[in-house]
C-alpha cells in the first residue's frame, strides 16, 4: 500500500492488538500458521470480525461474522465508512495531518446508508453499524485479507476501500494497526520484493522513473524498456490474438489455476514455443515444448523467502535434487549465457548482494549474515545497523510529517460482473481446503485423512430443493463450460451460494466454470463470483471434465 | 470455535431439556432453525461471548440426564452447538462423571450405596437379594447391562457412599422426566428397594427429617450451648421469617457494623481452621483473597461432601440453609467477592431444593444481590451441582467442574486466593466452616476461641456411624475424647465388641479400641499421626470383616481417581490387587512382600500425586497394617 506491496504489521501486532477484521480470508483454513497468531491475539483479548460470503472456519471463531454478498466488499466499506463519519467517529487530527482527499471520500460514501449497505451487502444494517463503531473506537485495530478482496474484477478498488477505513480512523502507521494482505505462498511477498511483477524493478522501485532506470541500466549494461510489462491477464490476451508467441513460465500453473481454464489451455497448446521450469510435470508442464527439471527451492536449494509480515529468511539447502533437476539460478544463469549473455555462475548470496546494492534502501542492511543471526529481518532496512521495520508508515504520525501524505481514494460499489439470472440461478464462489494447496501440485500427491476430493457444496435450502442427496454426483453448468461433481451439503452455506475449490484439477477442473474478467489494474481475474447452475445426474459419475 | 458436529439431531424432548437450561437458541448458528435472513448473512455467536459460556457445560449436560435419563449422540450434539463445545471435550466431560450416563438408561434408577457404612450395615447382602430379584445392576463400565424390570423401565446400579450413614443401608432414587424426581432412601431393604424399582412413589425424601441426634448422654454439656446445631430440627428451614426470629442475619448486620477489616479480625482472633479436612485458617484464607489487587473475587462454598462417612454438611445445608446464606454473605462482604458459587453434591437433592429456597427468599428480600440491607454490599450465589465425583471436593477439581470440565485438579502453586474459580481470586470454604462464621462475627473471635483448646478452637460437628447404637450427627466442643464422643452415640450395640474406628473417612485412618483416650483435637490427632478430616467416626464391631472394609476403601479409590497422573491411577489399582491377592491367600513372594510392595505404592502415591486423593490412598489401609495389625495373623510378621 501507498506505493509498496506488503503487510504493514508484524505477527507479534496481531497477537497484542484489540479489533481483527478478517476480510474476505478463510486464515483458519488457507494461512492456518498465521491463524495461529491471530489466536493468541484472540487469546489474548481481541475482538475478531469475520468479513466473508460463507460463515467459514475462520468465521465460526469470530465475535461477529459478516456475511457479505459475494463482491459487495466496497459497498459495506463504505457504510462502515459513512457510519463511522455520521458518528464523528474519524480520526480529524490524523486525516488532516497525514492524508488528502478526505473531502472528495466523504462525499463519495454520503450514498451508502445504513440501509444502502443492508440492502446491497445483505448484512444487517445494525451490524454494520457495531462494526464500524468497534473498528472506530478501537485502540488497536487492523484489516487483514486475502483473496477474498483480490479475486475479484474490482480488486485493486476493494483494497482501496479497505486503505480508506484505516486512514479515515488512524489505525495505520501505529503498533498493531494496519492493513495486512496474508500471503498464500511462503515467498509470494518475496517475488514481489525482487522484482517479479510487471511494473515494478527490485525492492517495488518504479520502471518509468529516468533516475531509477538509469541506475539499473549502468548496474546491469543493458537498456529498459520505460514501459510497464504485461500482466498475466495481459499476456494471455496477447498470445490470444497473437502478439505473443513464446512463453517462459517458472514454477506456475496457469492451464489448471487460472479462470476459464479451457480457453487457458487453448491458448498454451497454441504457443510457438512453451517454457515450463517445474519441480513436477503439472499440466502445463504437459504441454509445454521444453520442460526444465527444476530445484525445489525451499529445501535443494539456497535463498531467501519473505513472509507475510515483510520478513527476509534465509532458506538453506537440506537435501540434493533428484537427478536432472537443477537449481534454479543454474537454469537461469544458463539461459542467458546460450542468449549470449555470461553471468558466470552466481550462487543465491551473490544475486541477493546485488539485489541489496540496486534497491538500498529497502534492503541494504540485509547481509546473509545478519539474516541468519537475526533469524530473519523486516523491510524495510537500510544499513547494517537497522534493526528492520516491524510496521511501515510511522512517518504518517511523524511530526512534521514524514514523506507524502497518503491518499484516500474513491471508489463505488460495482458488485460481480456475472449475475445470477433464470437459466444461471446459483452463485459459485471458490476457495481452498485446509488439507490442499491451489492446484494440488504440491498436496495432491500425499495421503491426508481430511482429503475429500472435489466437491460441489451447496447449502440444505438449494440441496432441498434440486433433490439433491449428499454424496450424489451433480453436474455444474455455467456459461463457460460443464463439470461434475458430488454434492456436499454444507450448513455454512446459505440459500443461492454455492462454493468450490481448485485443488483437484485432474479431477474436477473446477477453473472451466469460472470467469475471466480481471482487474486492469491488478490483472487478477474474479474467481470469487460466477452464475451457475446445479443439475442432478441419474448416470454413474465420471468426474471428467467434459 | 470450528466444531464437527455429529449427524444425529436432537430428539424434541432433549431440545426442551437443553433449552430449559440455557435458553432459546439466538439463532441457526447455535443450533436453532434455518432460514432467517439475518442469519443468511450474519452471526454473532461462536466468539468470546459463546466461550464464556462453556461453565454452562456440566448444568446442560445434567438437564439432559434428569429429563432423558441418559445423554444421547444427539442430545450431546445440541448441547455442543449450542455451546460451541467440541463433542470430544464435552463428551469427555460427560464421562468423567458418574451420575451421566452415556448409554441408554431406564428412566427410573436406583442408586443402591454399598459403602462402609452401608456395608456395616448390611448393605452387600441388600444387594444380593436384590440382584436375585431385580436381576444385574447397570455397569457404569458395559453398555450391554441386562434390565429386568423392563416394563417399569426401572433398574438399580451400585453407588459409592451417599451420605446417609446414618440411616444405612441407603440408596438414592432418580427418575427422569419433565418433572425429574430425587430421593434419598434410608433404612432399606430388598422389599422396599423391589417397590420403588416397580414405580412406588418414594416416601420424604430420608434425610427430611434431621438425621441429627442430639447431645443427650448424661456427661455433655446441655443442648443449649450447640452452636453449629443450634436451629436444627427446631427452627422452619423453609422460611426466612423463622430463621430471623431465630437470631437470623444478626451476624451480617454485626459484620457492616464492624467492617470487613472487623470481620476478619475477629476471624483471625477466633483461630477458626477449615473444617473440611485440611484444617487451614480461615482469616488468613480471607485476609489474602481480600488483598488481591485482580477482580472479580468469587467465594466457593465447598458442599460436595463426598468422603465416605460424612454426612454434616448435609444436616446444615438441608435443616439451616439461611445461615450459610447468611455466613457467604459475610464471607463476600469481609473478602470483596460479588459472585458466590455453592457447588452441592448430586447425591444432596434435598439440600440443594432447601438452599435454592433459601437464596430465593433472601434475594427477595433484598438480602442478597444488589446493595445488601442498603450497604456497599452486593453479592449474589448460584448453586451448582456436582454430577457423582469425589474428586471435585478437592478444591481446584471443584473450580475446573464449575467451569465446565472434567473435575480434574491444577497443580498448586497457584493457589485459589491468587488463581482460583475463571482463574480469579477465589476463597473456598467448606459448609461447616461457614457455620462458625456467624457466632464468631457476633459474639467475637475471643468468645467463640474459650471453647475448645488453645489451638483447637470452638466445636466440631462428628458424624457417628457403623456399629454404634445411635447414629447421628454430634456437635462437640473441641478436645474433648474419643471415648466421650463415642459414648454420646450409645457405644457400640449390646453384645458386641469394639473392634476398630475409622477416624476422617476413606482418606483417614483406623485406630484401636485401645486408643479411646484420644483428644479430639488438631494438635493430638496429629500427634497421634491421625486427622480429624472431616468428622467422621466411624465403628467396627467384631461381625464386620475388615479386611473386607479395607478392600471397600481401595476399590473406592481406584473408581475416585480422577485418572490425570500416574502415580494416583496406577497406585491406587496397584494397591487394590495386591489387597486382593492377601485376601484370597496368593500373595505374590509372601506377605512380607506384599505389604513391602503396598508401602512403596503408598510412598509413590502420597509423594507423587497432584491432589490429596491419591496423596491419602494409603492412609488407611497403612493404619490397617500398622495400628490395626490386620495382616499380621495373616503372614506371621508383626507389621
Amino acid at each position: 500500500m501507498f506505493g509498496a506491496g506488503g503487510g504493514t504489521s508484524s505477527y507479534r501486532e496481531v497477537e497484542e492488538t484489540d479489533v481483527v477484521f478478517l476480510w474476505g480470508s478463510n486464515a483458519r483454513e488457507a494461512h492456518p500458521i498465521w491463524f495461529h497468531h491471530l489466536l493468541k491475539g484472540v487469546h489474548n483479548g481481541a475482538k475478531l470480525y469475520v468479513v466473508d460470503p460463507r460463515r467459514t472456519s475462520s468465521a465460526q471463531w469470530a465475535d461477529r461474522w459478516l456475511g457479505l454478498n459475494v463482491g459487495s466488499d466496497i459497498a459495506l466499506s463504505n457504510a462502515m465508512a459513512r457510519a463511522i463519519i455520521t458518528a464523528g467517529l474519524q480520526r480529524e487530527d490524523f486525516i488532516g495531518h497525514a492524508t488528502t482527499g478526505f473531502d472528495a471520500y466523504r462525499e463519495s460514501v454520503e450514498p451508502y446508508t445504513l440501509d444502502v449497505g443492508e440492502r446491497l451487502t445483505g448484512v444487517p444494517a445494525e451490524m454494520i453499524r457495531e462494526a464500524a463503531h468497534t473498528f472506530a473506537t478501537a485502540d488497536k485495530a487492523m484489516i487483514c485479507w486475502t483473496l477474498g478482496i483480490t479475486e475479484h474484477h474490482d480488486a485493486v478498488d476493494n483494497v482501496l476501500a479497505l486503505i480508506n477505513l484505516c486512514l479515515l480512523t488512524g489505525h495505520v502507521g501505529r503498533w498493531g494497526c494496519g492493513c495486512n494482505p496474508l500471503r498464500g505462498q511462503n515467498n509470494v511477498q518475496g517475488g514481489g520484493d525482487m522484482g517479479a511483477i510487471p511494473n515494478r524493478l527490485p525492492g517495488f522501485q518504479e520502471i518509468l522513473d529516468p533516475g531509477v532506470r538509469a541506475r539499473f541500466e549502468g548496474r546491469w549494461g543493458v537498456n529498459l524498456q520505460p514501459t510497464h510489462g504485461r500482466n498475466l491477464t495481459e499476456m494471455l490476451h496477447a498470445m490470444e490474438h497473437h502478439e505473443m508467441h513464446s512463453l517462459f513460465v517458472i514454477g506456475e500453473n496457469p492451464a489448471q489455476s487460472d479462470a476459464d481454464g479451457t480457453r487457458v489451455t487453448r491458448i498454451l497448446a497454441g504457443l510457438d514455443h512453451l517454457v515450463v521450469q517445474e519441480i513436477a510435470l503439472t499440466r502445463t508442464a504437459q504441454l509445454a515444448h521444453v520442460v526444465l527439471p527444476a530445484a525445489a527451492s525451499w529445501c535443494e536449494a539456497e535463498g531467501t523467502v519473505t513472509n507475510s509480515e515483510r520478513r527476509v529468511q534465509r532458506c538453506h539447502k537440506a537435501v540434493e535434487p533428484p537427478e536432472g533437476a537443477r537449481d534454479e539460478l543454474w537454469i537461469i544463469a544458463e539461459i542467458a549465457r546460450r542468449l549470449g549473455h555470461d553471468w558466470g555462475a552466481p550462487t543465491a548470496e551473490e544475486v541477493w548482494n546485488e539485489f541489496r546494492s540496486v534497491a538500498p534502501d529497502f534492503a541494504g542492511g540485509m547481509s546473509y549474515a545478519r539474516l541468519d543471526s537475526l533469524q530473519g529481518i523486516q523491510w524495510p532496512c537500510p544499513d547494517e545497523s537497522h534493526a528492520g521495520t516491524e510496521f511501515l508508515h510511522g512517518r504518517l504520525w511523524e511530526v512534521p510529517r514524514g514523506g507524502t501524505a497518503a491518499p484516500f481514494s474513491v471508489v463505488t460499489h460495482e458488485g460481480p460482473v456475472e449475475t445470477t439470472d433464470g437459466d444461471y440461478p446459483l452463485l459459485l464462489t471458490t476457495g481452498r481446503r485446509l488439507e490442499s494447496y491451489n492446484t494440488g501440485v504440491q498436496t495432491g500427491g500425499y495421503d491426508s485423512p481430511l482429503h475429500r476430493g472435489e466437491s460441489l457444496d451447496l447449502s440444505p435450502e438449494d440441496a432441498d430443493r434440486l433433490g439433491i442427496a449428499e454424496g450424489e454426483p451433480v453436474e455444474v453448468v455455467s456459461r463457460r463450460g460443464t463439470v461434475q461433481a458430488p454434492a456436499h451439503i454444507d450448513r455454512t452455506l446459505r440459500a443461492g451460494l454455492v462454493f468450490m475449490t481448485l485443488h483437484f484439477p485432474d479431477d474436477v477442473a473446477t477453473n472451466v466454470l469460472t470467469i475471466d474478467v480481471s482487474d486492469p489494474k491488478s490483472g487478477t481475474a474474479e474467481f470469487k463470483a460466477c452464475a451457475v447452475r446445479v443439475e442432478r445426474v441419474h448416470a454413474m459419475p465420471s468426474l471428467a471434465v467434459r | 470455535m470450528d466444531i464437527r458436529l455429529p449427524d444425529a439431531p436432537p430428539t424434541v424432548d432433549e431440545r426442551l431439556a437443553v433449552d430449559a437450561c440455557l435458553g432459546a437458541p439466538v439463532s441457526a448458528w447455535d443450533g436453532g432453525a434455518r432460514g432467517s435472513k439475518r442469519d443468511a448473512h450474519s452471526s454473532v455467536v461462536g466468539g468470546r461471548e459463546t466461550r464464556a459460556q462453556r461453565h454452562r457445560l456440566l448444568p446442560a449436560l445434567q438437564a439432559l440426564q434428569s429429563r432423558i435419563g441418559w445423554i444421547s449422540e444427539g442430545g450431546l450434539g445440541y448441547v455442543c452447538a449450542r455451546l460451541g463445545v467440541p463433542p470430544a471435550d464435552a463428551w469427555g466431560v460427560a464421562t468423567f462423571y458418574a451420575m451421566l450416563a452415556t448409554s441408554p438408561r431406564p428412566r427410573r434408577v436406583l442408586h443402591v450405596c454399598d459403602d462402609i457404612a452401608c456395608r456395616v450395615r448390611g448393605a452387600r447382602e441388600l444387594c444380593a437379594s436384590l440382584e436375585r430379584a431385580a436381576g444385574r445392576p447397570l455397569s457404569l463400565l458395559s453398555p450391554g447391562h441386562e434390565l429386568l424390570l423392563d416394563d417399569a423401565g426401572a433398574a438399580w446400579i451400585h453407588a459409592p457412599c451417599l451420605g446417609l450413614c446414618d440411616r444405612a443401608p441407603a440408596a438414592l432414587l432418580t427418575v427422569a422426566g419433565s418433572r425429574p424426581e430425587e430421593r434419598l432412601v434410608g433404612g432399606l431393604t430388598v422389599d422396599r428397594a423391589m417397590a420403588l424399582l416397580r414405580g412406588a412413589k418414594a416416601d420424604a425424601d430420608a434425610a427430611a427429617t434431621p438425621a441429627v441426634s442430639q447431645q443427650s448422654g448424661p456427661d455433655v454439656q446441655p443442648a443449649a450451648s450447640l452452636r453449629l446445631l443450634r436451629r436444627v430440627g427446631k427452627v422452619d428451614p423453609q422460611r426466612l421469617e423463622a430463621y430471623r426470629a431465630a437470631d437470623g442475619y444478626m451476624a451480617l448486620v454485626r459484620a457492616l457494623e464492624i467492617g470487613a477489616e472487623g470481620v476478619i479480625h475477629e476471624m483471625n482472633v477466633s483461630k477458626l481452621v477449615g473444617r473440611g479436612g485440611a484444617a487451614f485458617p480461615t482469616g488468613r484464607k480471607w485476609e489474602a483473597v481480600r488483598t488481591q489487587t485482580r477482580t472479580p473475587h468469587y467465594f466457593v462454598c465447598n458442599a460436595d461432601e463426598s468422603e465416605p462417612g460424612t454426612f454434616k454438611d448435609r444436616v446444615l445445608l438441608t435443616e439451616d440453609p439461611f445461615a450459610i446464606v447468611e455466613a457467604m454473605t459475610i464471607a463476600a462482604f469481609a473478602t470483596g467477592c460479588e459472585k458466590g458459587f455453592v457447588y452441592v453434591r448430586a447425591e444432596y437433592p434435598l439440600a440443594a431444593a432447601r438452599l435454592e429456597l433459601a437464596i430465593d427468599a433472601a434475594r427477595g428480600a433484598g438480602l442478597l444481590g444488589h446493595r445488601i440491607l442498603n450497604a456497599e454490599l452486593s453479592f449474589d450465589i448460584e448453586i451448582r451441582r456436582g454430577a457423582g465425583a469425589y474428586i471435585c471436593g478437592e478444591e481446584t477439581a471443584l473450580f475446573e467442574s464449575i467451569e465446565g470440565r472434567r473435575g480434574e485438579p491444577r497443580s498448586k502453586p497457584p493457589f485459589p486466593v491468587s488463581k482460583g474459580l475463571f482463574g480469579m481470586p477465589t476463597v473456598v470454604n467448606n459448609v461447616e466452616t461457614l457455620a462458625n462464621v456467624l457466632p464468631i462475627v457476633l459474639n467475637g473471635g475471643a468468645a467463640f476461641a474459650r471453647t475448645g483448646t488453645e489451638q483447637s478452637t470452638g466445636t466440631r460437628l462428628f458424624c457417628l456411624s457403623g456399629c454404634v447404637r445411635a447414629p447421628g450427627l454430634y456437635e462437640v466442643p473441641m478436645g474433648m475424647s474419643l471415648r466421650s464422643v463415642l459414648e454420646l452415640a450409645g457405644g457400640v450395640r449390646a453384645g458386641h465388641v469394639l473392634r476398630a474406628l475409622l477416624l476422617g473417612g476413606a482418606a483417614g485412618a483406623f485406630v484401636r479400641p485401645d486408643e479411646l483416650d484420644l483428644r479430639l483435637t488438631h494438635e493430638d490427632t496429629r500427634a497421634a499421626g491421625l486427622s480429624l478430616g472431616s468428622g467422621v467416626i466411624m465403628a467396627f464391631d467384631e461381625t464386620v470383616d475388615l479386611h473386607d472394609i479395607v478392600l471397600r476403601i481401595a476399590a473406592f479409590f481406584r473408581d475416585e481417581s480422577c485418572g490425570q497422573c500416574v502415580p494416583c491411577r496406577v497406585g491406587t489399582v496397584r494397591q487394590e490387587e495386591a489387597l486382593h491377592r492377601i485376601a484370597s491367600g496368593r500373595t505374590r513372594g509372601g506377605m512380607a512382600a506384599e505389604l513391602g510392595l503396598l508401602a512403596d505404592l503408598g510412598a509413590s502415591m502420597k509423594d507423587g500425586s497432584i491432589c490429596g486423593l491419591g496423596q491419602t490412598a494409603y492412609s488407611a489401609v497403612e493404619s490397617a497394617v500398622q495400628r490395626l495389625g490386620l495382616y499380621a495373623s495373616r503372614s506371621g510378621v508383626s507389621a
